[in-house]
């Protein structure tokens, strides 16, 4: 493999050309993100004295502890939901054939190419209190009043879910595709009912797209700035609106920085924690 | 084998296609939703509308801030899209071909804003122009813009790049074309695709982002998804709708084309 792409370039000094850009993430990605951690590391906001007094403070306020678990816990939540809906639509798109295989990537792809804000906002007229859901409920007699669906923390799971699904049925598709379909059969054959099949087969063989999407949607879920102010409203409190109210309205940059990096960190530390699941779910299907 | 009713085989079926129908249901349902909406004669967004009119569409001709939004989102999507062809381009050129750890650990660092908080990293960039003395402009703007949709054309393009088979350049080369020749001939035409669907997607999520615009736009002007996001929250103008209609509509049609050119949605799996 290195062979036949050792033959695609110029032989000679390549690598150069990745140079302009690793320049730009120095000067515009890497710095900006050194000064972001520098910054936390002051204790006032005109930033004369250096020391850790940001960092006491977030952590000594259970509150602000608070909207740092219940963002990372919205993003779990959040996840599972998408995960739970789009399994089975990456399981019939990769299976379709032609026309029909078409159909399902447009719908997949459609949304992600579709404004956040415009997909976000068709969801405060149907979740509103008198909005299609609350609307159709007390028409059909099953609520007698409007059920809190805007503002609520369910209203930006479910909408999260939606939004975000696209990023997790298209690495599962992928991978559902590359798995070869004699393995269930297999499993057919020698006794095992469709569901057994699905669980004790394809699911585990599925493992590296389910982690791949996972990644994306939770990314994307914890930081999802729209969705969060639009559907939770200012009431529920999420990092990224905690974050800019800090940093714009209160003008304190270094406890905004400060949050930031403890944000950043947390996330990391939550991708990396699915990157090792995947690494040791590979090892245990092909090791 | 057994003929009579597999029970257990059906009702994995029924689950599994009852809950993929709720799905593309609920993939495509917001869009139509907004659409309908947006013929409504009301002034409010009630649904289903209880009368019909196009004077939401006539009035975006009027709405001229929300024109001077899309003027300047439009201009910063260009300008994200042109830079990060080039840079993201030029820097898969350099790492497809390397296997070795620096081109591994580059890959990364350069995929990497697609993981991490936006948010945090417009605050970060925010700091750093004002500590320099920088106000923000639409240059900022574009430069954080190009930082966070490089990752799409990088990826498109390295996805291109190893299907690309050696064979083609080096019979470039033995034929006697140089290096550049060989460049320009064939693997520019041969990776065009890839690179046409990355800049397709870098400018749309150039043409969507909040989280880096919110810290680098500048007071007077406001780039249109942002000042959509502040339309619905503060007073829900029917605008709203039909400034999202043809937002939906040209999302479409443009998709439509990108796919029959670049075969865009097989470069986002």
């Amino acid at each position: 493999m290195t062979n036949r792409l050792a033959l695609l370039l110029p032989k000679r000094g390549e690598w150069q050309l990745a140079l302009p850009l690793a320049l730009f993430f120095i000067l515009f990605f890497i710095a900006p993100l050194l000064l972001l951690v520098v910054i936390s590391f002051y204790n006032d906001q005109l930033m004369t004295t250096a020391g850790t007094g940001q960092y006491i403070s977030f952590f000594s306020d259970g509150l602000n502890l608070t909207v740092l678990w219940e963002t990372l816990l919205l993003g779990v939540k959040a996840t599972a939901l998408s995960l739970f809906m789009g399994y089975p639509l990456a399981w019939f798109a990769a299976r379709a054939k032609g026309r029909t295989q078409a159909f399902f990537l447009f719908v997949v792809v459609l949304p992600i190419l579709t404004s956040v804000v415009v997909r976000t906002f068709a969801w405060v007229v149907i979740l509103g209190r008198q909005g299609l859901i609350n609307k159709t409920l007390m028409a059909l007699g099953l609520a007698s009043e409007p059920v809190r669906l805007l503002f609520s923390e369910l209203g930006v799971v479910i909408v999260l879910a939606q939004v975000q699904m696209p990023l997790m049925v298209l690495p599962l598709m992928t991978t559902l595709q590359r798995i070869d379909p004699n393995f269930a059969d297999a499993s057919n054959a020698l006794g095992a009912g469709a569901w057994r099949t699905f669980f004790k087969v394809t699911l585990p063989l599925s493992m590296p797209g389910i982690i791949a999407g996972c990644i994306l949607v939770y990314a994307a879920c914890v930081t999802a700035f729209v969705t969060h102010t639009l559907i939770g409203g200012v009431r529920l409190l999420y990092m990224p609106l905690f974050i800019f109210q800090q940093a714009m309205d209160l003008q304190n940059w270094p406890f905004a920085a400060a949050i930031s990096v403890v944000f950043m960190i947390s996330v990391l530390l939550i991708i990396a924690l699915l990157v090792m699941l995947s690494r040791s779910s590979r090892a245990q299907i092909y090791g | 084998m057994n003929h009579s009713f597999d029970i257990d085989r059906a009702s994995f079926r029924f689950v599994f296609f009852a809950i993929a129908a709720v799905c593309v249901f609920f993939l495509m349902f917001p869009s139509v939703i907004i659409l309908i909406l947006s013929f409504t004669g009301e002034e409010t967004l009630r649904f289903p509308p209880p009368s019909w009119s196009m004077r939401w569409y006539t009035a975006l001709l009027d709405a001229t801030e929300l024109q001077d939004a899309l003027v300047l989102s439009f201009k910063v999507a260009v300008i994200a899209t042109v830079s990060s062809v080039l840079l993201g381009v030029a820097a898969a050129l350099g790492i497809a071909r390397s296997n070795s750890g620096w081109a591994r650990f580059l890959d990364m660092i350069f995929m990497s804003p697609l993981i991490l908080p936006a948010l945090a990293f417009g605050f970060a960039v925010l700091m750093m122009f004002s500590l320099l003395g920088y106000r923000p402009s639409l240059w900022t703007l574009s430069v954080g813009h190009t930082v966070v949709v490089v990752p799409f054309v990088l990826r498109t393009t390295l996805a291109s790049l190893t299907q690309l088979d050696p064979a083609m350049l080096e019979s470039s080369r033995s034929l006697g074309a140089g290096e550049i020749y060989t460049f320009r001939r064939i693997t520019l035409p041969l990776i065009s695709r890839g690179v046409m669907a990355g800049a397709f997607i870098a400018f749309m999520a150039s043409f969507d982002n909040v989280p880096v615009s919110l810290f680098l736009q500048d007071a007077r002007t406001q780039v249109l998804p942002i000042y959509l996001w502040d339309i619905i929250n503060n007073q829900l103008d029917s605008r709203a709708a039909s400034a999202s209609g043809v937002l939906i509509i040209l999302t479409i049609v443009l998709m439509v084309v990108m796919e029959r050119l670049s075969g865009v949605s097989k470069f986002m799996r």
